[in-house]
Formats: structure tokens, sequence, C-alpha cells
């Protein structure tokens, strides 16, 4: 069958590329009562954060303190949120979307409905995935601005002092911050590739939730067994905490480089892995 | 250039097998439904009608054999083929915390040949079509079986179609809903369309098929046309009496077999009997006759006479 067939034969399909079944997809994890409340969760730990700094900062007592030094401007209640969600809250709610993506449509058995119609299946591994994404990104960023707004809010948005103990102005570090939470969402979406795969492997949503976990909580282990420091820098989690280097004045990179390159093949080696395996599977649920 | 099959027929399989580590679940069948047909799928549960409506939807791969699905070859060409083919496949499935048309609206969405402007319109049609725009808001969750059932059915209905591929429709119906499924596909058909409808209640099929093929443990055991299928098989004679042990003995005399004594009637198969030689043998035996007939083999006559066995789940 020649090319030029399939474009007579399929003289239907949209010429441009639609968002609708993305769009479609974004609704239902958006709009599922689950999801919202795991979102939730997120933004209520820079809440809890703040207001616990604010009730404990000594400006009540009069004592100059360090806190109040770090703490002069509010988006290190961002930084210290994102700190505080990273080895297991954002993980986590990653692993639950990025675990349900294929297995729970199976579970439900509209997998089949969604071949059948037909959705065709490397471009809906596609558009599991780019969703995936856009929740890693999603989650991440709700948790950066609502540590920003809480932070701003109770502590003001003066100049923010680096971990080099220089003084950077407010644009500045809001720059830092959109960079960090952007980094950190990379690493996530990294992370929900292993989940997309591990997803097409079951019809469990929960069980496949848990392996992902499971995997985030082993390469962190591991990241801490110093015996095994040959190994560290090949673990997706080892470069998490790198995105503190955007904080040092200047910005240091050389950690983040790694660190995406990382996440770029993580991402690239399961988003394949899952295509070889679901391309060819038998959807039998 | 678009028939590379010399075929025509919606749906060609040759030896189509689908092996399971060590069971058959499919052996070897060569299914052919003729155009416009409305082809029954019969078989018991567990027969293997399932396992090969997936495999011509492209879900699951053959172990071997091949597949032409409207002309063109399956799975290799799934994607120009199925967008023409609306299915219902093992039940119903939809998100329960959606509601029925935010259930299509999904399904419409992940169609990249559909047109958005018009998928309100189509998505309306066809819940209108299975009786379903009432209780389109509720969520699916809330659903009864048979509405459950109506809504699959209006998802395979989003798009004109060539070929609807409809496994056990009337599922969980009731009998005015099977009914009303019955119409709507004969209607489709007048359309058109071709339907593969599958079943494993035979009663049901036999008033709107065209067609049937009846698998059987794995194998294709029978296909053609339904009068066809019916004419090979054996006839059988009803004598309805108040004696129905004399009647026995006169038909067994007169060479029936397979003779059933019941209060108040008798029925034997005919065999090579002449029909018209059993009221006077009866007469002259004194036997009062109240009513006499020669029934159409049902479905299910068909089916025994091919298998030998009734239809139950077969292991």
């Amino acid at each position: 069958m020649s090319a030029a067939e399939l474009f007579v034969v399929s003289s239907r399909p949209r010429a441009r590329v639609s968002t609708r079944f993305l769009r479609s997809e974004l609704k239902i994890i958006f709009g599922r009562r689950r999801n919202m409340a795991g979102l939730g969760v997120l933004a209520v730990l820079p809440v809890i954060l703040a207001i616990s700094i604010r009730l404990s900062s000594p400006s009540q007592n009069g004592g100059p303190d360090l806190i109040i030094a770090i703490a002069g401007n509010g988006l290190f209640v961002a930084f210290g949120a994102l700190a505080l969600e990273l080895p297991l809250f954002l993980p986590l709610a990653v692993s639950a979307i990025s675990g349900d993506s294929v297995a729970g449509e199976a579970n439900l058995g509209t997998l089949r409905y969604l071949l059948a119609v037909p959705a065709g299946r490397s471009r809906l591994l596609v558009i599991k995935y780019t969703a995936i994404v856009i929740f890693a990104l999603a989650a991440t960023f709700l948790v950066a601005l609502v540590g920003t707004i809480m932070g701003l809010s109770l502590f003001g948005g003066g100049d923010m002092t680096t971990l080099s103990g220089t003084q950077i102005p407010l644009a500045d570090s809001v720059w830092r911050l959109v960079l960090s939470s952007l980094y950190l969402a990379a690493q996530f979406s990294a992370l929900g590739a292993i989940g997309l795969f591990i997803s097409t492997l079951t019809e469990q949503p929960i069980g496949a939730t848990i392996a992902i976990v499971l995997v985030d909580v082993l390469m962190f282990i591991l990241d801490s067994i110093s015996q095994l420091a040959w190994l560290h820098p090949w673990l997706l989690t080892h470069w998490w905490t790198a995105f503190a280097d955007l904080l040092r004045e200047p910005m240091a990179t050389q950690s983040i480089q790694r660190g995406l390159i990382t996440a770029a093949v993580y991402a690239g080696v399961f988003w394949l892995a899952a295509w070889a395996r679901f391309s060819t599977k038998d959807i039998s649920s | 250039m678009t028939s590379a099959s010399a075929d025509s027929a919606p749906v060609v399989t040759s030896g189509l097998t689908k092996r399971f580590r060590r069971q058959i679940a499919v052996d070897r069948i060569d299914l052919e439904v003729p155009d416009g047909a409305i082809y029954g799928f019969l078989g018991p549960n567990g027969s293997g009608k399932t396992t090969t409506i997936r495999m011509l939807l492209g879900l699951i791969s053959p172990t071997a054999g091949e597949i032409s699905l409207l002309g063109v070859p399956m799975p290799a060409a799934a994607r120009n083929a199925l967008r023409r083919v609306g299915s219902l496949v093992e039940g119903p499935a939809f998100h329960p915390y959606l509601s029925g048309r935010a259930n299509l609206a999904r399904l419409d969405a992940a169609d990249r040949y559909s047109d958005p402007r018009t998928s309100q319109s189509r998505i309306e049609s066809a819940l209108d079509r299975v009786g379903l725009l009432a209780a389109a808001q509720k969520r699916y969750r809330a659903y009864s079986l048979g509405m459950r059932q109506r809504l699959a059915i209006a998802a395979s209905l989003l798009m004109p179609r060539e070929l609807l591929v409809l496994d056990e429709p009337t599922n969980g119906l009731d009998p005015q809903g099977t009914r009303e499924v019955r119409h709507l596909i004969t209607d489709l058909a007048g359309d058109g369309a071709t339907v593969l409808v599958s079943s494993h209640l035979l009663a049901e099929v036999e008033q709107i098929c065209s067609h049937v093929g009846v698998m059987y443990e794995g194998r294709l055991v029978a296909q053609g046309p339904l009068s066809e299928l019916r004419a090979g098989t054996v006839q059988t004679v009803r004598v309805d009496t108040d004696r129905p042990e004399d009647a026995g003995r006169v038909l067994a005399e007169l060479g029936l077999s397979d003779i059933q004594s019941s209060a108040g009637y008798v029925t034997a198969n005919l065999g090579d009997v002449a029909v018209e030689k059993i009221m006077p043998n009866l007469v002259n035996a004194d036997v009062p006759v109240l009513g006499f007939a020669v029934l159409q083999p049902s479905l299910e006559d068909v089916f025994v006479s091919l298998t030998g066995e009734g239809f139950d789940v077969s292991g």
C-alpha cells in the first residue's frame, strides 16, 4: 500500500494537530476528585510550613535569628516546600497519575474501546505521557505558587539570601524559583515515564502506583548507601536535590545539566519500553 | 486501487487461530461475513466468540491466520479499517464518574477522524437512537446494566459505520430493551451496514439474522445463510393427544426416531418418513388426535445437530 493511497483512503483525518484528545485526557485527570484531593494535599504543605515558621519566628521575642535572615524573603517558603515534598509527596502524586494512565483504562475496560475507536496505540501513549508531564508541571508549580503566595504575604518580598551568602533581588529569586520548578517537573516527568511503562504491564492501577513508588524509594535508598557510590550518578533521584544549586551565586549548573540529561535518558528509555510493550500487547481486559 | 483483496466481504478470515499458553481458544476458523448481512455469531460461553471478535478489532494478535476487515488486512491497516467499524466488545465499559454524555464525548475526542464541530449533535443523536437522552447527564455509575448496554451501543453509532461488530448487545436488557435493540440492528442493516452480532441466545438471533456462524470449542462448526443451515437438520413432528403412549408406539412402528412422550403430546424426529402417512396410521390405531404439526427446527436444534451437545458452557 503506497503512501499516496493511504492519503486518499483516509481523506478525512484532520490535517492539523488536534489537542482534543489531550484536553479530554487532562479533563479526566484534573476533574477526578481523587486527584483534586491529592493536589490539595500538595498545596497544604507550604501553608503549614509558612504558618509554622511565622509562629516560631522570633520577631515577637525580639532577638535576631537566622530564620529572620533567610526568611526575610517569602520565596524561601516555596523553595522549602519543594524540598520537603521532593522525597515523597510529589513523586507519589506523579506515581498515582502515571500508574493509573494505562492500567486504569485497562481496569475499567475503557482501553479496549479507545483502541477500537481507533485511538491508535502509539498515539494513546503519546497523549498519556504528555498528560503525565503536564500533571508533573502543574503539581510542582502548584507547590511553588502556594509557597510564594504564603511566603510573600507572611514574610514580605525583600532581598533573598542565596546559599552563597549574597543577596539577590525579588525578581531574580522568582526567576530562580521558576527554573527550580521546571527542573523538578522534568525529573518527575522522567519518573512518570517509568510509571507509564509499569502501567502497561498490569491491569491494576493501584499495583502499578505502588510499584512506581517502590522504584522511587529504592533509588533513594541506593543513593544513600555510600558503598554504591559508583551507581549514584546513574540514579534518577540522585540529581533531584541539585535544584538547590540554582540558589547559589552564581548559579551552579553542572549538576543541573547532568540531572537533565539523566532525566531525558530515563524518560526516553522508559517511554520506548512502554511503547515496545504496549504496541504489541494483547488487550484482553 | 483500494481493493487489494479480491474478496468484497466485509469480514474474511482464513485459518485464524489464537493460542493462549496451552489452550487453543480459536482454532483455524474461516469466517466470512457477506456484505449487508446480519451475521449471527453463535456459540456457548467460552467457545471463542469474543476472542475472535478481539482479533477482528486488532485488540489481540492472532497466533496464526489472516484477517481482512472491510477489504484491508488487520491488524496491519487497523487505523483505516477500524474507523469504519462500530463495536461493542464484551460488555460496556466507561468511566464511572463521568456522565453518559461525557463518556461519549471522551470517545469522540479520541477519534482523529471525527469532526469536533459536529461532535455534540452526533452525540445527541446517538443517545437519542438508543433512548438514553433523558439519562444523558447522569453519572455512568448510576446507570442500570441495561442503560450501560445502551450507552455502549450509542458509542458504536457516533460515526457512520460500514460494519458493526456487536458482542452480546442485548446482555442485561429487559424484554422491551431486547426488542428495541433487535429493531435497531435491523434498521442499521437497512441503512446498508453489515452487522456481526454475537450471542449465546439462539432464539434472539434467529429472529433477525440472515446468516449464522456457529462456534464450538474454538472451531467454526457451521456457517452460511440461516435457511441453508436449517434445511440440513431433522424435522420434528408433534402430535397432541390424550394417549401419548399409544401415539408414540404408532410413530415408532412407522420408523420415526427419538420419540418423547409428555403429558398431552408426543414428539418425534421425522427422518425419512413421509409426513402424510402419519395421520392415517394414528387414526387406524384409534389414537385420538387433537393436533398435529411439523415443527421448523429451531436454531437450537440446528446447534444440537451440529455439535451433538446442548448449548452449555464448554470448558
